[in-house]
């Protein structure tokens, strides 16, 4: 029964991608189509293409500016955050010029971040900070506000102030909503991190891949854009796992209230 | 049915204010807010303006506010700028109905299907985070510069804002109304159009409000990037021919644009909620 069922979980997640991935082979398998060439060979191109000498200088490179700047946004996000949400008055002053600037579509900043710092790393950091930031400081906005009153008062009357007031309160309190914004910003920081580099680089992924297709070396362009996919969709497990261990306690009360 | 298959087609628990009453409202004691909010946004035009002037920033990257706003002036008499904003609007709202579209029928087929939603839901899990910006080189070479290309990127990136919420909403289905449906001999049409949309609407309102959002970062990203007509490609040319407080105006305007789109967003949510009790409850 129980090899059954483990069978039939496996159909399930392996299934559907198998079948495509299927299609996709034996649709282009005997391509002579210039810009679709055959599966076959856009893997064999990956291998030659990204394992080499590529690995640390194109992929590393645009994997260090990301985490910089994403690192950088969520801790710039969230201390904005607890600053402006915990003050009414700073929030109401500051709330329609952040709603503006968030409003902005990120990669219109990277010709004007380009004035300040240039075309080398600081430009692509700050792209990327000035693009994640906004998220994550708006969504630790609306948690720090949506304190629980009763845990607050709590606090209060066991004269909990202070920074443990924060730690244990403010941000644990927020941090489902934080996590949300950074969950959003880590898919604008990949945008961005590609963007800036098609712009004006000399490496990375994004300025790699642009090159490929401006040389018409289609086959290593598709094997480019498998990259990005792969890097897209292994960022985002990696995100729900670390979500999964830091907010273990609140999902699991939302199981709880859910079942009662 | 696999209960992980569906937990992991709903990703969002807490999710980018999904479900309804995603927007709470966000009225304060009116006036005072509004006056604050006021004061704040003439502080940041006055910061704009003092800063070239006292010499931290040189001017040359960042003209004060009034130079910037005098730039404004002049595009709103152009030709070029409305066109180019006629452009972004086509790109962005042609993407965005074909995503909707494609979203919810995708999103009510495979959702009212257990069948098909446990086989795609690997599937979905796996393409929704591939970076759009990924197709641009794909894009470039099948459609050049034309709006084609920005289609293919705002339509990729909307869409699955869009089925990702209209699959949490099929899934919010009230058992009971369901099987009060089949006893009173529903169909399968009827029962979609009586218990499955109603309950999936306030998601399919958060979705398309999403999409809204991303799809114009999308198409304005394809017109600096690729170079198709429009906000961006324009942003591109100021750039490259040094016309600085230009690019600030235009940049400018794409934020104006983008606050427009989020309220006609929200708004269009609350008329089409307007009898969902998260609103009512409000009024």
């Amino acid at each position: 029964m129980t090899v059954l069922t483990a069978g039939r979980r496996i159909l399930l997640l392996l299934g559907m991608p198998a079948v495509l991935f299927a299609v996709w082979w034996f649709a282009t398998a005997d391509s002579t189509d210039v810009y679709f060439p055959p599966l076959s060979t856009i893997l064999r191109k990956f291998g030659e293409v990204w394992a080499g000498d590529r690995l640390t200088a194109d992929i590393l490179p645009s994997l260090l500016r990301l985490t910089a700047g994403y690192l950088l946004a969520v801790a710039v996000g969230v201390g904005l955050g607890l600053v402006v949400g915990m003050s009414r008055v700073v929030r109401d002053v500051l709330e329609p010029v952040l709603e503006l600037f968030r409003a902005v579509p990120p990669p219109v900043l990277v010709p004007v971040i380009m004035l300040f710092a240039g075309i080398g790393d600081t430009m692509k950091i700050l792209v990327i900070v000035s693009g994640c930031v906004w998220p994550i400081l708006l969504n630790t906005v609306e948690g720090v506000r949506a304190v629980d009153e009763v845990l607050s008062d709590t606090c209060r009357s066991y004269g909990i102030t202070g920074p443990s007031r924060l730690w244990h309160l403010v941000l644990r309190s927020a941090s489902p909503q934080i996590v949300t914004g950074m969950r959003q910003s880590l898919s604008i920081g990949i945008i961005l991190m590609v963007i800036s580099e098609m712009f004006a680089a000399s490496n990375g992924l994004g300025f790699t891949i642009v090159q490929f297709q401006r040389t018409f070396a289609i086959p290593e362009m598709w094997s480019g854009v498998l990259l990005l996919g792969l890097l897209g969709f292994v960022l985002s497990l990696l995100f729900r796992f670390a979500e999964n261990r830091a907010l273990a306690w609140y999902h699991g009360l939302r199981r709880a209230q859910r079942d009662t | 049915m696999t209960p992980s298959a569906i937990a992991s087609v709903k990703t969002k628990p807490a999710g980018t204010g999904a479900g309804p009453g995603g927007a709470p409202g966000r009225r304060g004691p009116g006036t005072v807010t509004a006056l604050r909010g006021l004061a704040g946004l003439a502080g940041l035009v006055a910061v704009l303006e003092a800063l070239p002037h006292t010499g931290v920033v040189s001017a040359d990257y960042l003209p004060p506010a009034s130079e910037i706003g005098r730039t404004l002036w002049h595009l709103l008499a152009e030709n070029a700028f409305w066109t180019a904003l006629a452009d972004t609007l086509t790109g962005w709202g042609l993407g965005l109905a074909i995503a909707v579209v494609a979203g919810v029928v995708a999103g009510v087929v495979i959702g009212s299907v257990p069948v098909l939603r446990a086989v795609t839901a690997s599937t979905i899990e796996f393409l929704r985070p591939i970076p759009s910006v990924a197709l641009i080189p794909v894009a470039v070479l099948l459609y050049g510069t034309d709006l084609e290309s920005t289609l293919l990127l705002v339509v990729y990136a909307s869409f699955w804002q869009v089925l990702v919420q209209v699959l949490a909403g099929t899934q919010d289905v009230d058992p009971v109304a369901d099987d009060t449906a089949r006893s009173y001999q529903l169909g399968r049409w009827g029962r979609v159009r009586y218990v499955l949309w109603p309950t999936a609407l306030p998601y399919v309102m958060t979705g398309v409000r999403l999409a809204s959002a991303v799809a114009l970062v999308l198409a304005i990203t394809a017109e600096l990037v690729i170079g198709s007509p429009g906000l961006g490609h324009e942003i591109a040319v100021a750039q490259n021919s040094g016309a600085v407080s230009r690019v600030y105006a235009l940049v400018l305007v794409t934020g104006l644009l983008g606050v427009a789109i989020n309220l006609v967003a929200r708004a269009v949510e609350r008329r089409a909620l307007h009898w969902h009790q998260s609103l009512r409850r409000e009024g």
